[in-house]
């Protein structure tokens, strides 16, 4: 295996603990946001469709990177309104002091 | 060319990038933070896309710009206008789309090369998690938007089919590596995608919560393995912040997932394998007899209590009673009746559905109270309302034997009083009998919930 893989597996691993840590402090409350904010953030996959097509040579290459571009911008611009929305809605909560 | 800096300074966007996603998500630890902490991490994301276009050697601009365009104002545009009862399909459906992203991009880079079997390997492995994941969030979707049954499918031998399909497809996706030849990735894709829909198809509706938060981080870890994939190719050291991104996701979801699977007290096994709730159970004794109420009544009851614990399930969301309930919580409240919502991890169709929901109606989350917490109280609670929900209250979770055995409930029937607003005569999701609605200090109100607490709130302004 290229070192180069090896390095990306020991950044994984220390990514792993870091996400678990991370992670494991948030509120049951906030559980939805956490969700959807995660799937926001692996919608960087976007850079890697952009990577792809944009090294893409023969048509049949090109046809699926642009698919790939398409999916991967949904994901990342879906999953941030989301969970805008989502969030905005606790701020909303709050603010309105709720129920006297 | 490009000047030789412009690589350094594309890599250090994606470094700012990915420390600012790791603080992102770390402000996601409180309701105050947790908003700054998204739109920081958007921002990020936005750089992080942009430099990518600055990429040497770089080519098909047009189509790169149209797909962004199409994929980035469709996906705006969408979560802007859907409404936020829909929230746990939208999750499911860009979720599912970065599963697609992740598996396109893999056979992006097996065509292009699949001589190089570090890569092509790890690019499989991408794209069998990919289409599983985009197949299986895609019947998710169906299922909790309602174009199909929530109930779960169960095909005939459908373990020894399913695992059949995931082992040929497989093999399908090796023997392309060995034979060095791409076209036997068609069959590889096709059976995935179908072995995503099989897996998916038994699971009932109730059991969405674990199955989204899966998938959430079945698509994590495709994307960190495009990522690997990308290390050694075009994308070079920025494949380090995929990598970092994907695994975080992937973490993050596998945990969330552990601890919805655990809220019902089985494992993340039993959910996508055992078909729950296909079947009903019938040994369960009850005694007694189900006795209704009518608004009045319950109203009068409430308005005298000292504390209400009000229990919100789907039912809720179904009838889109949240606006309704909140009014009833402002009326009890200014009759100085103490008003708390217990919330169960697993009420709804997401991770912390019923939050959301409640927030929506602005209800302040200082009255949103775990199952810990308010179980303490219960017991001292002179009314328990239960709003369309049904087996997280049912005791039948504190009795050997019955299929609920286990699994951590609220525990309502310890109240002074418990009325139960309830469509109509049938079980919940898991198909037992709750009897808790045969308990002497339980009381029936009949009606969709959003009808019954309207009624409810109509007699409570009355009086």
């Amino acid at each position: 295996m290229a070192a180069d893989l090896w390095t990306a597996l020991f950044i994984a691993l220390l990514a792993a603990f870091a996400g678990y840590e991370i992670i494991s402090r948030v509120p049951v409350l906030l559980h939805t946001p956490l969700m959807s904010g995660s799937n926001f953030i692996h919608g960087i996959v976007l850079v890697g469709a952009i990577i792809a097509l944009g090294f893409a040579t023969t048509p049949l290459e090109q046809a699926i990177g642009f698919v790939a571009v398409i999916m991967g911008a949904l994901n990342v611009t879906g999953g941030y309104v989301v969970t805008v929305r989502i969030l905005s809605m606790f701020d909303r909560s709050k603010s309105k002091e709720g129920p006297k | 060319m490009s000047p030789p800096w412009i690589q350094d300074a594309i890599n250090g966007v994606y470094f700012v990038a990915v420390l600012v996603f790791l603080l992102g998500l770390r402000a996601m630890s409180s309701p105050a933070t947790a908003r700054r902490g998204i739109v920081y991490a958007g921002a990020a994301m936005f750089l992080a896309v942009a430099v990518t276009f600055f990429s040497p050697g770089l080519n098909n601009f047009l189509l790169i710009f149209l797909g962004v365009a199409i994929g980035g104002l469709g996906g705006w545009y969408w979560a802007r206008v859907v409404k936020m009862t829909a929230m746990p399909q939208m999750v499911a459906i860009f979720n599912g789309m970065g599963g697609g992203a992740a598996a396109a991009i893999a056979a992006v880079v097996l065509l292009s090369d699949i001589s190089n079997l570090s890569t092509s390997t790890l690019a499989v492995a991408g794209a069998i998690i990919g289409s599983i994941s985009i197949a299986g969030s895609m019947i998710a979707f169906l299922k909790l938007q309602g174009w199909m049954t929530s109930k779960p499918v169960v095909l005939p031998a459908r373990q020894v089919i399913n695992t059949g399909v995931l082992v040929v497809g497989v093999a399908f996706g090796g023997y392309s590596l060995f034979a060095l030849n791409a076209f036997w990735l068609l069959p590889f894709y096709v059976l995935l995608l179908l072995y995503g829909i099989l897996l998916t198809l038994p699971i009932g509706g109730a059991d969405m919560p674990v199955v989204i938060s899966l998938f959430n981080a079945l698509t994590g870890i495709a994307v960190a393995l495009d990522g690997f994939a990308l290390v050694n190719g075009p994308l070079g050291d920025a494949g380090y912040a995929i990598v970092i991104a994907g695994v975080l996701v992937g973490a993050a979801g596998s945990l969330l997932t552990v601890l919805m699977a655990r809220a019902m007290n089985r494992s993340v096994a039993n959910v996508f394998f055992s078909a729950f709730g296909a079947t009903e159970e019938t040994g369960a004794e009850v005694h007694g007899q189900l006795k209704p109420i009518d608004a009045a009544d319950a109203a009068i009851q409430m308005a005298y209590a000292n504390q209400v614990v009000i229990v919100p399930g789907y039912g809720m969301a179904v009838a889109q009673a949240q606006q309704k309930v909140k009014e009833l919580a402002d009326l009890l409240e200014a009759k100085g009746v103490t008003v708390k919502f217990a919330i169960h991890p697993v009420a709804g169709r997401m991770p912390g559905h019923m939050n959301v929901l409640l927030a929506e109606a602005g209800i302040s989350y200082d009255h949103l109270f775990d199952r810990d917490e308010i179980n303490a109280e219960l017991a001292a609670t002179d009314v328990a309302l239960v709003i369309g929900a049904n087996d997280v209250v049912n005791p039948a979770a504190h009795r050997q034997g019955s299929a609920l055995y286990g699994m951590p409930i609220l525990d309502v029937e310890q109240a002074k009083n418990v009325i139960v607003i309830k469509r109509g005569q049938g079980k919940g999701f898991a198909g037992i009998e709750n009897d808790l609605f045969y308990r002497d200090n339980c009381r029936m109100l009949y009606g969709d919930a959003q009808t019954a607490v309207g009624q409810l709130v109509s007699e409570l302004k009355k009086s």
